[in-house]
């Protein structure tokens, strides 16, 4: 297990490597060490873009000894909500991370100038970034430093583009081209440090405690991987196969979710994308599946006849709901060119859709001029979208500069905070399928689908009521605590049962039951609901836009009573006395 | 008959890096955790997107690396390749300089990590893109 933990000051380039195994030991890896070493680390009144906001990057004891330990988690102050930020990416990051030797890494400060770092196991380089800075492209500020650092399929490289540089709140961080560290505005963070990337190399290695059972184990992951149906869904079509069933049923957010049902769902889903467009797949390290689907996009040039340009373009069910359905984009070509757009500034990809959905319904609406929007935002209107992104990004007046902080923001400056899709200041993911989905976004300790994966409850369970619901989303959160403490994709939760867990800890010399697995999962969950209220997370904070009770879900339409009941239900069951 | 790892489709390679994993676990007494050990190294052309690479012993008949090994450590193996005693290697790293393709890769230990042609790591691609062939004679 790599317990050891590399702090890096940005305000005075230096380092020290410390071995943590108390809090591997206890806190398992990931958000339960990421957690801790944030709580010990950073101001708690800290300004997010200031240089007393902390970074912790945690991998955890199954990476990388098993399949689909390939997520990292980042824990920070978010600069979008202002509450605990933690976001999680594939890549090469994790393997990168353990392969250098370290369980976890914490950058704090800020530097003078910028930089870029390198990590190579024991060695921690500060190289100038003032040349580098400024490119907004962050693919091909991926491909600078690849030509100029070693390590070449043994390193991560992330990096912001130039929405992390100009601190849009939402920015993201961008690992191995096309994997990112997506929500709540890393970016931002990374950029108000002057840290234009981060590089880290490894070729360590270490022995299991029971050779022949570690062998076993992982064989038994893999061929469950390979042989059985349960990954299928990402190998095949990947996230993208979302579309048409929640279009189906009435789920699928569309024109900043006045309606559930695109009508062009069809042109935009995972099957046309795969008919047409898809190039190729790839991979995570260490992951078996290849979910990562890369689509071509042949352009010709206009000046030149016969000039063609061809772009790569990684997308998923989100990015299709998010630069597709919810602001009515009709054509896969369009879409591929906003996806792009996004991907090399480094926004995320999910605040930039909900931001422009609000802001063409706040135009139409009457609350904004096109003075604001400095070009005519209208749903399916690509050309607009793909300038008014580029405004995001470089924030010409005060209506962009204000946008560049969420919906939140900019609908409490401008209006149209009924229809601002935000929960606690996160902008809505792509499922509007009944109570489980928006209860867990107000709920799910990120605010994020992927908490709790309510969209799937209210999709699988027939009869809830507001109690069995809370109920049942908690009990997933915690589960999940498990999940990316390990740290394991959640896409592979179907192959790391309880059981298996356990099973696949013992040749790491590892001894905890499914029982106590199950208990520390609560156990984390808990520290971290804490942690979100010593930041201000308050009771009141959990409020639902108006829009959500005006669209058809697939439980009809959403009551607010039912809503009344199961928040406070939350409130006294979990909430308070988990906080107390 | 003697059998060697080819790469038979390189473009169905998705870049996951199973197979160095897989290499690092090996040795069925000494399993490693990590890639320090692997003899395998998949890599992108700047981006899997663009395509990838694998940089993995090509089982040369007459295999420069075992002719500058001054120890006896590297020798050739019947079917291309070599055959490492890793008892006798003394670290000079003469074998990484004289691989043209630079598929011999220095471990933290100052020993080297070099394929030998096991087929372990075929077993644990995914997607076809290794496989082990017996070699024509």
């Amino acid at each position: 297990m790599r317990s050891k933990v590399l702090k890096i000051d940005l305000s005075n380039y230096s380092y020290e490597i410390e071995d943590r195994r108390d809090l591997f030991e206890k806190w398992i890896g990931g958000t339960g060490v990421a957690l801790q070493l944030l709580k010990e680390e950073m101001d708690k009144d800290a300004d997010p873009l200031s240089e007393d906001n902390v970074i912790v990057f945690a991998t955890g004891p199954f990476t990388p000894a098993y399949p689909f330990a390939s997520k990292t988690v980042a824990m920070f102050k978010s600069p979008l909500t202002g509450n605990l930020g933690e976001s999680h990416a594939g890549g090469r990051t994790a393997t990168s991370i353990a392969n250098a030797g370290y369980g976890a890494i914490v950058i704090k400060g800020k530097s003078e100038k910028p930089i870029y770092v390198v990590i190579n196991e024991d060695e921690v380089h500060f190289r100038d970034g003032r040349v580098i800075w400024g490119i907004s492209d962050s693919l091909i500020t991926g491909r600078i430093i690849a030509e100029k650092e070693g390590g070449r399929g043994l390193r991560t490289i992330m990096r912001i583009g130039g929405a992390g540089e100009r601190l849009v709140r939402y920015a993201c961080v961008t690992t191995e081209t096309y994997r990112h560290f997506g929500r709540l505005g890393l970016g931002a963070v990374f950029g108000s440090k002057q840290l234009k990337a981060l590089v880290i190399i490894g070729r360590r290695r270490y022995k299991p405690v029971d050779s022949k059972g570690y062998r076993e184990i992982y064989k038994e992951i893999y061929d469950k991987a390979v042989s059985s149906d349960v990954m299928s869904k990402y190998h095949l079509l990947g996230t993208a196969e979302n579309v048409l069933p929640l279009n189906e049923i009435g789920g699928l957010p569309t024109m900043n979710l006045k309606t559930s049902r695109f009508e062009n769902a069809d042109e935009i889903s995972g099957e046309s994308l795969a008919e047409f467009n898809l190039g190729r797949r790839i991979a995570c390290n260490h992951c078996p599946t290849a979910c990562i689907h890369i689509a071509v996009l042949k352009e010709p040039y206009e000046d030149e006849p016969y000039f063609m340009k061809t772009k790569m373009i990684s997308y998923d069910y989100e990015l299709i709901y998010a630069l597709g359905s919810m602001i009515g984009i009709k054509s896969r070509e369009d879409l591929l060119k906003i996806i792009h757009k996004v991907e090399t500034y480094g926004l995320d990809a999910m605040s930039t859709g909900v931001s422009l959905a609000w802001a063409t319904e706040a135009l139409e609406r009457g609350l904004l001029s096109e003075r604001d929007t400095i070009v005519p935002l209208k749903f399916s209107y690509a050309e607009g979208y793909l300038r008014a992104i580029d405004f995001i990004v470089e924030q010409p007046n005060d209506f962009y500069r204000a946008l560049a902080q969420g919906v939140r923001v900019a609908s409490s400056i401008y209006g149209g905070e009924e229809f601002a899709l935000q929960f606690c200041g996160n902008e809505m993911p792509g499922y509007h399928t009944g109570y489980g989905a928006h209860l867990g976004y107000l709920t799910g300790l990120r605010h994020s689908h992927l908490d709790s994966a309510g969209y799937s409850i209210d999709q699988k369970v027939k009869d809830y009521t507001p109690e069995t619901l809370v109920d049942s989303l908690v009990k997933e959160e915690s589960w999940r605590q498990i999940l990316s403490s390990l740290v394991v994709c959640f896409f592979s939760r179907g192959i790391y049962t309880p059981d298996i867990v356990s099973r696949a800890f013992k040749p790491l010399g590892v001894e905890i039951t499914e029982e106590e697995l199950k208990a520390k999962g609560e156990e984390i969950y808990k520290e971290k609901l804490r942690l979100k209220k010593e930041l201000g997370f308050k009771e009141e904070h959990m409020r639902l836009p108006e829009r959500v009770f005006e669209t058809e879900t697939l439980r009809g339409m959403l009551k607010k009573e039912f809503f009344e009941q199961a928040i406070s239900y939350y409130l006294n069951k979990y909430f308070r006395e988990r906080t107390e | 008959m003697r059998k060697k790892l080819v790469i038979k489709d390189i473009e169905r390679c998705v870049g996951c890096g199973l197979c160095m994993y897989a290499c690092s676990r090996k040795n069925a007494k000494k399993p490693e955790i990590g890639v320090g050990s692997s003899g395998i190294l998949p890599m992108s052309l700047s981006g899997f997107e663009r395509g990838a690479a694998i940089i993995v012993c090509r089982a040369c008949e007459d295999p420069p690396c075992a002719q500058v090994c001054p120890t006896g450590a590297l020798k050739p193996r019947k079917g291309g390749g070599v055959i490492y005693r890793e008892n006798l290697c003394i670290g000079c790293g003469n074998c990484i300089e004289s691989c043209t393709i630079g598929a011999i890769f220095e471990r933290d230990d100052g020993k080297i990590a070099v394929c030998v042609h096991c087929g372990y790591c075929v077993k644990f691609c995914p997607h076809g893109v290794l496989s082990y062939e017996e070699v024509e004679s």
